[in-house]
């Protein structure tokens, strides 16, 4: 059996150390000259109350720039009169790919135009993938996404259940596709009709 | 007797509290300087909630170590099924106990008098002067040498009694690394034993609280730079730091000759190298920095090149040695860290190549330079 001797490649761009970088201590001076005006600028920074660093503290702060069309938390809207405009139909909680939207639904006598209301609407954050699917199946304009994602981050996932108080009174900042009428006083369920 | 007893045991709580110290605040500085050095925050989640009320202490991420601790401290100890489990509860030991060692004798300030720093203590003290060390030997930096070349054998038996490929080929590169630079290492502090004429450490310092060319601090850096250098590079690659981090190279070896350890066995190979890097702080400290000495500084005070003097009262220099040299050693460890993220990993035989062809001829030619500039000055 005959062996080739091993032949080590060569490469086009090999890199080629002239006497400086051989020497070794002047480019590793470079290199902690580099590191350490870094080390300082930043620390700089922070002793004169600034920050030093390119990290946001994620639940604490957000980043400025989220998109415009950024799919954030869920926002449910309301007519004028201060119901829910969700009609409890279901087509976000069947389009919805990670099944994440619970709705239970209650009938209203009392309002002949829409008699199906939501008695429940539950969407679980630690499921849902923010794809927007639900926004587009909804023919109510019910849902929407706004931008921002506030308080969803939480030591225990039975937290991030957000159920129907909450995505109705939330009024985020950034929506301006319409103006949401002025939260009214809230009706209870009881009293109505 | 007594007050000897008493003064040394003074001396060993100060320098176990001391290293203890560093080791427990250098894992927290590592974080934080890797972090500011890369416009990153590093650690700052851990904290202490006040009891009965929501007030969270964060203190810019300190209680991490403390967490660290504590994890540690309750994990599973795991150990594997090895036929030499002796060595390999011993093992961490024999790493941790040389590094502490080393430092006794370190002087960490100039000589205590504690007649003059308060008058009742006269009683029981009497007039007597003790250096700041543990142990004053005139062996003193061939003692370094000889404990620290001991850390060699936890590794060897870590990685030995292991009974895994990987800690046994970590175990045979610390091995072979350690020897290689530890020959550098004794080479570079040769020269400065020509230049001081004494291996005494505390002899070494106070000749360098003198003045040379009229206005340069007598340091051991002034003396020999090329030798500090050295020096340096090769301490961190006695301690198995980045960019000599051969032995535990994650890539390759997992963890290196610590891999099947857990726990606090583990822990106590990091504290190990922790503290190390404070010893190698306070070794370069001693050694080229000035010891504890503020320049143009001796017992005495201040005396400046001018041909102006400080007297200082007792207390005051004790205090300011005490500080200086804790300073001191405190920017040498950060200088470490800074080094230590910095530079990428050498490969293997590149490691070695280093130490025999590069620094060892290097040290050598530093080493005959001083010896022909040392006899051509003193005849």
């Amino acid at each position: 059996m005959s062996r080739k001797p091993h032949v080590r490649k060569q490469y086009w761009n090999e890199p080629e150390m002239g006497l400086w970088e051989k020497a070794y201590l002047p480019e590793i001076l470079r290199g902690l000259w580099i590191t350490g005006s870094v080390f300082l600028r930043n620390m700089g920074k922070w002793m004169t109350g600034r920050k030093g660093a390119l990290t946001t503290y994620y639940p604490e702060e957000t980043r400025w720039d989220y998109a415009q069309a950024n799919r954030g938390k869920h926002v449910l809207t309301r007519r004028p009169d201060g119901t829910p405009q969700c009609v409890a139909c279901n087509m976000c909680a069947t389009v919805c790919p990670a099944k994440v939207i619970e709705i239970e639904a209650g009938f209203d006598p009392a309002d002949a135009a829409h008699p199906k209301y939501p008695v429940r609407f539950e969407i679980d954050y630690s499921r849902c993938v923010f794809c927007g699917l639900c926004v587009e199946a909804c023919p109510e304009d019910a849902i929407r996404m706004a931008k921002e994602v506030p308080n969803l981050p939480s030591g225990d996932r039975w937290n991030m259940w957000l159920a129907k108080e909450e995505l109705l009174d939330w009024q985020p900042q950034s929506d301006v596709a319409k103006p949401y009428p002025p939260a009214p006083p809230r009706v209870p369920d009881g009293e109505r009709g | 007797m007594i007050a000897d007893l008493v003064i040394s045991l003074v001396f060993i709580g100060y320098a176990i509290s001391v290293l203890m110290g560093f080791g427990t605040i250098l894992t927290w500085v590592e974080r934080k300087q890797a972090a500011v050095m890369s416009d990153r925050i590093g650690a700052n989640r851990a904290y202490i909630r006040i009891p009965g009320t929501q007030v969270k202490l964060v203190w810019l991420g300190l209680f991490h170590g403390m967490a660290d601790g504590l994890k540690m401290l309750l994990k599973e100890d795991f150990k594997p099924r090895t036929y030499d489990w002796y060595a390999y509860a011993v093992a961490p030991w024999v790493v941790f106990t040389p590094v502490l060692l080393v430092f006794a004798v370190i002087p960490f300030g100039g000589s205590l008098t504690p007649a003059r720093l308060w008058e009742p203590l006269s009683a029981f003290f009497g007039d007597k002067t003790w250096p700041m060390q543990i142990a004053t030997l005139d062996a003193g930096i061939l003692i370094v040498f000889a404990f620290s070349g001991l850390t060699i054998i936890g590794a060897m038996l870590a990685g030995w009694s292991s009974s895994n490929k990987f800690s046994l080929l970590g175990a045979l590169r610390a091995g072979s690394q350690m020897i290689s630079y530890e020959l550098v290492l004794g080479l570079t502090v040769l020269g400065l034993i020509l230049v001081y004429g004494t291996v005494n450490l505390d002899a070494m310092v106070r000749q360098q609280s003198g003045i040379v060319l009229g206005f340069l601090p007598a340091w051991g850096i002034v003396y020999q730079p090329f030798a500090a250098t050295l020096f340096l590079a090769a301490a961190i690659a006695e301690n198995k730091r980045i960019p000599f981090d051969l032995p535990e190279a994650e890539s390759e070896l997992i963890a290196g000759y610590f891999t099947e350890y857990s726990a606090m066995k583990m822990g106590l190979f990091m504290f190990a190298e922790f503290i190390e890097i404070a010893i190698i702080g306070a070794l370069f400290t001693t050694l080229f920095l000035g010891g504890y000495n503020l320049p143009y500084m001796s017992d005495a005070g201040f005396a400046f090149p001018g041909g102006a003097a400080v007297a200082m009262p007792h207390g005051a220099v004790v205090v300011t040695q005490l500080g200086t040299f804790l300073l001191k050693v405190f920017l040498v460890c950060s200088f470490q860290i800074l080094i230590r993220w910095t530079l990428p990993r050498f490969r293997y035989d590149q490691v070695l190549m280093f130490a025999w062809k590069f620094m060892f001829p290097l040290a050598l030619a530093n080493l005959c330079v001083t010896a022909v500039v040392v006899w051509a000055v003193r005849s």
